[in-house]
């Protein structure tokens, strides 16, 4: 290990890459890797042509992409003029509002469908005054899919939005503003396009998060197959009593994810 | 040329800046007639850019008084003053072309898409990059930028100009051809200019009058040729490369500082006065010269440095610091090195007197 210099790039880091470092490094993408071997091993590829038209399992992939794409929506919606208060906005409690927004990301999901159904259920704070006022009622709809997603997914998109918001160049916004630009205007025309990247980023993640919820979804959304049986609760289901049927349900997800998230990688978040 | 500054007349630029931040403190008096450039000049921190921010509406004055063409500004938002502003790195927005980065003034005072790129292309027509309109800032080499910068700066019609370093981000090479394209378009901006620089070239050359600030106050103001002529602070004798002494007149002699050393001069000017010689005016000798130049003293030297074809020497005092300025076969002949010893001399034709 030579200490004289600086490496530059395309150097070769000198001598041997330590046995100490790189044995749990191939364990642990091991561990990674084998669990979706195992998927591919044990499908039965024989029958899967036939069991992939199964009503069932379209219908909870069509359920599941659904509902994670509104879910995403909403959270861009409502999540990017969040993360714009929160990075450009001072007001006291900002510190506390900041965490409550990531609580989420902590919260056992099953603990968020619960807070969910307190709030939004038919008995809820909320959720009672809106089924009188206008017979909205949320658990256990699609509608409810939604919200358990949203719920669920909106922190990574705040998250990542707040860090690009903080990381972009205000002297552009103060630009605006002297050409005559509102703060609206400085918004639309110069904030939202220069971190549109991180916007991008998070509404992935959020995405692929919305997806393969679970806890709050099955709490409270519960399971009702063509209604809020989104294909996480459909491959829990049949795992009971079709092992094999949960095991192409999984190698559907598996595949529509990563297509999904290698079909935007390469679009929005490839070379910015 | 001051005239028109002492005036505070209506037209153009009158303000008096006071921004108070912590230990930072600034107030500054600033007038600009239409169509005049004033360059602020200052070192670091000195808060000229504070100044020029705070004349943009993005720093927040805690008193004084903003006006343009008699108009109040100083209860207005950045967005409502009405002024162009090009900043240091012209901060194009890089997700627009040249041609939409020129538009959106226009386009945020009201006017349709159309007729705001109507009018930016005229703008980039008239600094001359018409076929870059398309081109996105990232594709534009430093001087075209800072000309897209001034075009979106002038496309909202602007009564005050705001420059921010407009030279500064520029490789010395292409700095004076870019610096005589601005001089040419400046000229043709009937509005107020002020602009930030910490470069005495650049000032000299772009403005009609010098508003020099240090420690956020006006040190000195007059046109390029006084200031270079009759610097009043240590830091504009640095900038415009002169030796400057303070001290009182009597007779012909003046007394630098507390004395007992004295100048002669030939200006007969008494009381306090302000003392000026050229470094090339200083004549460096090894050992006591015969018949005797009066203003003779001894000095030590405290760096020899190259510059151009000429070589700087900084005197240390006793009894005062002075820069000379001799040949290189000189310094060969007088073997200068840093610590030596050596007699220096100023003619009294040499010098240059004025009141302090």
């Amino acid at each position: 290990m030579s200490p004289r210099g600086r490496a530059r790039e395309g150097d070769r880091p000198p001598g041997r890459p330590p046995w100490v470092l790189v044995a749990p490094a191939l364990v642990g993408l091991a561990f990674l890797v084998l669990p979706l071997v195992g998927l591919l091993v044990r499908a039965p590829w024989s029958t899967l042509g036939t069991r992939l038209v199964q009503g069932q399992v379209l219908e909870a992939l069509r359920l599941s992409l659904l509902s994670a794409t509104l879910a995403t929506a909403l959270c861009v919606l409502f999540g990017v003029p969040l993360a714009w208060v929160l990075a450009r906005v001072p007001f006291p409690g900002a510190r506390l509002v900041r965490a409550l927004v990531t609580v989420p990301l902590v919260l056992p999901p099953v603990v968020g469908g619960v807070a969910l159904l307190l709030v939004l259920g038919r008995r809820g704070l909320v959720g009672g005054w809106l089924d009188d006022a206008f017979g909205l009622t949320f658990p256990f709809t699609t509608a409810g899919v939604v919200l358990a997603e949203t719920f669920v997914a909106m922190p990574f998109l705040v998250i990542s939005v707040e860090g690009a918001l903080r990381a972009a160049d205000l002297r552009y916004e103060e630009a605006a503003a002297t050409l005559g630009a509102t703060r609206w205007t400085i918004f639309r025309r110069v904030t939202l396009p220069l971190v549109a990247p991180g916007v991008a980023a998070g509404a992935i993640l959020c995405w692929a998060r919305a997806l393969g919820e679970f806890g709050a979804t099955i709490t409270f959304a519960g399971n009702f197959p063509g209604r809020t049986q989104t294909m996480p609760l459909a491959v829990y289901l049949a795992l009971e009593t079709d092992p094999q049927a949960a095991i192409v349900l999984s190698l559907v997800l598996l595949a529509v994810s990563v297509l999904v998230l290698a079909a935007l990688r390469d679009r929005w978040v490839g070379t910015s | 040329m001051t005239a028109g500054a002492a005036g505070g007349a209506a037209e153009g630029l009158d303000a008096r800046l006071v921004v108070r931040r912590g230990a930072f403190d600034l107030d500054l008096a600033l007038t600009a007639a239409p169509g005049e450039v004033v360059a602020l000049l200052g070192p670091n921190g000195a808060g000229k850019s504070t100044a020029l921010r705070a004349l943009a509406g993005l720093v927040a004055t805690s008193g004084g008084h903003l006006r343009v063409d008699g108009a109040d500004l100083r209860p207005l938002p950045s967005e409502r003053r009405g002024i162009g502003m090009v900043f240091q790195d012209y901060l194009l927005f890089p997700h627009l072309s040249a041609l939409d980065n020129v538009a959106f003034g226009p386009r945020c005072r009201g006017e349709g898409r159309r007729a705001a790129r109507r009018r930016a292309a005229g703008w980039l027509e008239r600094v001359g990059l018409a076929e870059h309109a398309a081109s996105r800032p990232g594709a534009l080499s430093g001087g075209q930028a800072q000309r897209v910068a001034l075009a979106r700066a002038l496309a909202v019609e602007p009564r005050l100009l705001l420059l921010d370093e407009p030279l500064a981000a520029l490789d010395a090479h292409t700095r004076l051809e870019i610096r005589a394209a601005l001089r040419r378009h400046l000229a043709g901006f009937t509005g107020a200019t002020v602009l930030v620089t910490h470069d005495p070239l650049d000032a000299m050359v772009l403005a009609d009058r010098l508003v020099v600030v240090e420690d956020g106050r006006l040190v000195q103001q007059g046109t390029p040729a006084e200031v270079a002529r009759r610097p009043r602070t240590d830091y504009v004798a640095r900038l415009v490369g002169l030796n400057l002494y303070r001290g009182r007149a009597e007779a012909g002699t003046v007394l630098v500082g507390e004395g007992p050393e004295t100048l002669d001069t030939v200006d007969s000017l008494d009381g306090e006065v302000f003392l000026a010689f050229a470094p090339s005016s200083v004549a460096l000798y090894r050992t006591r010269p015969d018949g005797s130049p009066r203003n003779l003293w001894r000095a030590r030297v405290t760096a020899v440095e190259r510059q151009g074809d000429r070589v700087r020497v900084q005197l240390s005092g006793p009894p005062f610091p002075a820069v000379a300025e001799v040949t290189p076969a000189a310094v060969a002949e007088l073997q200068l090195s840093e610590g030596s010893l050596i007699w220096a001399a100023v003619k009294a034709t040499e010098t240059h007197v004025y009141p302090a």
